[in-house]
């Protein structure tokens, strides 16, 4: 089930739009934003209020790449892995992040307090290597600051 | 020298208030247009001015605007899109305009507007550029305030909705077919071409994709005139141009300058040449999706029709250095790692020759190319390449590739014959 606080801003959100299936990036966008991720059941539901059926919802749920159909950590850690950030030292900073974190990309820590997850240039590349925990941008980062950094999210 | 795009913009700090801005001359321009100028004049001196697009492709503002229907019997609603997905690897020039004067951004989209006449604007932002979010919002919501937006904008008979829409993430959303799909809440891939956007776009209305630096020249061309504009450049292009480069260089960052600033003066003068230690070998002058130059390029005019010339493209005037410590091989197979991953898989030759193309370089980088691969990489240019593929997605991708085939084939040869990266260990 949607709790109404959901449902409310879901409204509000199709009051906003041209047409209901429009809506649809915002509206998963509403639930992973109170409950961190998108499951089969919320899309079920979203899908109704959209009058989409679950199958084309899910069809966009998917193809972006922020919305997550799976469980995420308290927080995100996207490290960019293009090109500036490459060429700036992109591979030293990923290593010490999955001999820290004891992690892979796409996974969560045990005590659920990150996910690691790529992401493409940040538009940040003045700052290269750059990340992203949560909301914030990081940049130029070294494997020395990012202990640091990671610090501050608990 | 006049940088009208980053006059405003003070590093550090927060951007200008309404008042602030107003101030500084903002929204002069827009009471200028509404009181005495019609859509057709905006469109004109915007013609005029000789500005070209922004994005990328370069395509004549004034011109692409002249498609949209206009007049009583046009389809309604029309719609104007600033283009803030910036996702092009190595590209940071956008998001400089959008947290630094989001005023200029939004002065921009309303005069777009008005002279395409379209009712409903959105500015089509990457996720990922969350303080841009807010500070656009914020400034809508100011302009909004004092009926620079709205019902009866500064009491004309002229109406605009100005929204933010925050994306989910994806390249291929940046392309303008796509992104009109993204607005409407469907999978992210391109359309067919044509119908054009411009007459059949968002929801089949006419509608005008731009970028935002393209936006953001417009309340200043509406005041200072066509003239004024093209005597900033020093090339048959008018304006100034926000470059950028990253890398290692002394001082990597983002710069307006005249239209036409050579290769050497943003590598030597801006960005403070190599650092110690490194040397140039080369450089993508216009994000991910351009060719590759080399020194004897060194003094190439950063111009649309310049770099053309020199056998790649301008694209966003963001560039990224190859230096002799980094492999060429390891550098192009990092850009196909990105296209292949963010190819939309709506047609064959991007969806399946990406992943090969990615993995054939994976292979030359980790010592175990074949000789062959390096005919299958040629063919696979050929066939990605323009005219294969509904979009400029996979064309792009393969121009970094042609040209590092051209230019640093030793290298590739290299890894080939001694099974290894020479510059691993
Ligand atoms: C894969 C792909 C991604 C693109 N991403 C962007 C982008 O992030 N921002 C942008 O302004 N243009 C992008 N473009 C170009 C747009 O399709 C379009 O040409 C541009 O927004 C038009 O604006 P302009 O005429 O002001 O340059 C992209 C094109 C392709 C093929
Ligand atoms: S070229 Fe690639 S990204 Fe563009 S439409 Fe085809 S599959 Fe999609
Ligand atoms: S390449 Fe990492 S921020 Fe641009």
């Amino acid at each position: 089930m949607l709790t109404e606080e959901e449902k409310k801003e879901i409204n509000a959100e199709l009051r906003r739009s041209d047409r209901k299936s429009s809506a649809g990036v915002e509206a998963l966008k509403i639930i992973q934003k109170s409950r961190g991720w998108v499951s089969d059941e919320a899309v079920r539901h979203v899908a109704a209020m959209l009058e989409m059926t679950p199958e084309e919802l899910d069809a966009v749920a998917t193809f972006y790449s922020f919305v997550f159909r799976k469980p995420v950590g308290r927080h995100v850690i996207q490290i960019c892995d293009s090109i500036s950030c490459w060429v700036m030292g992109y591979d030293p900073l990923y290593e010490r992040l999955v001999a820290r974190l004891n992690i892979a990309f796409g996974q969560t820590t045990v005590d659920n307090r990150f996910t690691l997850l790529p992401v493409s240039c940040l538009g940040a590349c003045d700052r290269a290597p750059a990340m992203l925990v949560d909301e914030d941008l990081y940049g130029p980062v070294t494997p020395e600051m990012m202990d640091e950094i990671l610090e501050n999210y608990k | 020298m006049e940088r009208p795009l980053t006059k405003n913009i003070r590093p550090g700090r927060e951007p200008l208030s309404l008042k602030e801005y107003e101030k500084a001359g903002g929204y002069q321009a827009l009471r200028k247009a509404l009181k005495n100028m019609t859509p057709k004049d905006v469109l004109e001196v915007v013609k005029a001015s000789t500005l070209r697009g922004r994005g990328g492709a370069g395509f004549p503002t004034g011109m692409k605007w002249s498609f949209v229907p206009m007049g009583d019997a046009a389809p309604r609603p029309k719609y104007l899109v600033v283009n803030a997905d910036e996702m092009e690897p190595g590209t940071f020039k956008d998001r400089l305009l959008l947290e630094g004067d989001p005023h200029q951004i939004v002065e921009g989209a309303v005069l777009s507007a008005y002279a395409i006449g379209a009712e409903k604007a959105y500015i089509f932002l990457r996720r990922e550029y969350y303080l841009a979010e807010k500070l656009l919002n914020k400034a809508i919501a100011e302009a909004t305030g004092n009926n620079y937006l709205g019902n009866g904008v500064l009491g004309t008979g002229y109406n605009l909705d100005l929204r933010v829409h925050s994306s989910a993430g994806r390249y291929i959303c940046g392309e303008e077919t796509a992104l009109l799909n993204a607005l409407e809440g469907k999978r992210a891939t391109p359309r067919a071409k044509p119908p054009f956007p411009q007459v059949c776009g968002l929801w089949g209305r006419p509608t005008i994709v731009n970028n935002v630096e393209t936006i953001a020249n417009v309340p200043h061309i509406v005041n200072n005139g066509a003239e004024w504009f093209k005597s900033l450049s020093t090339s048959t292009d008018g304006g100034t141009k926000l470059y950028g480069v990253s890398g290692r260089v002394k001082r990597p960052g983002a710069w307006e300058l005249p239209m036409g600033t050579t290769v050497r003066e943003l590598l030597e003068e801006h960005a403070g040449g190599m650092r110690d230690g490194f040397a140039f070998r080369g450089v993508v002058p216009g994000g991910a999706s351009t060719d590759f130059l080399v020194a004897e390029h060194l003094n190439v005019k950063m111009d649309f029709d310049s770099v053309m010339k020199a056998g790649s493209r301008l694209g966003t005037g963001t560039m990224i250095v190859l230096d002799d410590k980094t492999c060429p091989v390891g550098f192009v197979h990092n850009l196909e790692v990105f296209f292949s991953r963010e190819s939309c898989g709506w047609c064959t030759p991007c969806r399946e020759g990406m992943p090969w193309v990615e993995k054939t370089l994976r292979a030359i980088e980790n010592g175990q190319g074949e000789p062959e691969d390096m005919g299958i990489l040629e063919q696979q240019c050929r066939l990605l390449g323009p005219g294969n593929t509904f979009c400029a997605l996979a064309p792009g991708a393969v121009e970094p590739l042609q040209s590092a085939l051209k230019y640093f084939r030793e290298d590739f040869e290299r890894h080939i014959r001694e099974k290894r990266c020479p510059w691993k260990s």
